[in-house]
């Protein structure tokens, strides 16, 4: 998939998420789209996260499992009458398995434009290095 | 589907295959059910990006989730009733070095056009991106507001 500015863009459904745990508080939950990519210093994962604002946004790490999680306020004001409703709004909510290359207390988080960048640097020890052998 | 029942008996291998069989038909249930989806959401017109419109009594608000589209790559025209929303969504260039373990963000250009239900004050549209959100606030025309009449007696 190439990211070639000319083509035009299709709409796609938001997917929802199907977990086996039920929420607390009723709404719809969706998975947002992440791109996740890896230099050799780390990994970059950007998710798409429309409507949330960091206080809204968690950021859990534990146990290898990193965790976003995104609330996002209802648009509507109390008066509004729905006309056409083409999207849904709701919490955002994905999971990922780390792996232990990860310097997890080095983790940088950015959202702007509700798109979130976390860079996730790789451990020292996951670079390559060659051992001089010293004849003895 | 027929499966046999048996209670309090320790798995042996011939009871599992009734129990793939029954997974594989609740996930070509689910399956079936994320296909119809499409279709009961109702009146979709397929183009890029989604939107939400309401209305109170003095304006129409029309809303679309376009994260990472800034406002000055945004062009929003309002003629007559129609209010068209045509922009580029560019993804950022990153390092030519890198290697890819998921691509599902899409860029490109996107052109939409909507006809807002009643006359508007095309003058007076407020638009506002915050978040990833676009908001327009879309003042209805005079004639187009609701008059509340009184009932004498």
């Amino acid at each position: 998939m190439t990211t070639d500015t000319q083509k035009e863009m299709t709409v796609k459904e938001k997917k929802e998420l199907a977990t086996a745990a039920e929420q607390t508080r009723p709404g719809a939950l969706f998975v947002p789209n992440v791109d996740i990519f890896e230099t050799e210093k780390e990994i970059t994962l950007l998710a798409d996260l429309p409507g949330v604002t960091t206080e809204h946004l968690t950021i859990d790490l534990r146990d290898n499992i990193l965790t976003l999680s995104g609330e996002v306020a209802p648009f509507e004001g109390a008066d509004e009458k729905d006309l056409l409703i083409e999207y849904e709004v709701g919490k955002y909510y994905r999971q990922f398995t780390l792996s232990d290359a990860i310097a997890q207390n080095k983790i940088d988080a950015q959202l702007k434009d509700g798109v979130l960048r976390l860079t996730l640097p790789k451990v020292e020890k996951a670079k390559p290095r060659t051992i001089t052998v010293s004849a003895g | 589907m027929f499966f046999p029942r048996v209670f309090g008996v320790p798995s042996f291998g011939s009871m599992r295959p009734f129990e793939e069989l029954s997974r594989m038909r609740r996930q070509m249930d689910r399956m079936m059910d994320s296909f119809m989806e499409p279709q009961l959401q109702g009146l979709r017109s397929g183009v890029f990006p989604a939107v939400n419109l309401t209305e109170d009594d003095n304006h129409f608000y029309l809303r679309a989730e376009l994260p990472g589209v800034k406002a000055e790559a945004l062009d929003i025209q309002a003629t007559g009733r129609n209010i068209t929303i045509v922009g580029e969504r560019k993804l950022d260039t990153e390092d030519a070095t890198a290697r890819y373990h998921r691509r599902e963000r899409e860029g490109g250009r996107f052109s939409r056009a909507l006809a807002m239900p009643k006359e508007i004050d095309a003058d007076r549209v407020e638009a506002r991106m915050q978040n990833g959100v676009l908001t327009l606030k879309v003042p209805k025309a005079e004639s187009a507001k609701p008059r509340r009449i009184a009932i004498g007696n």
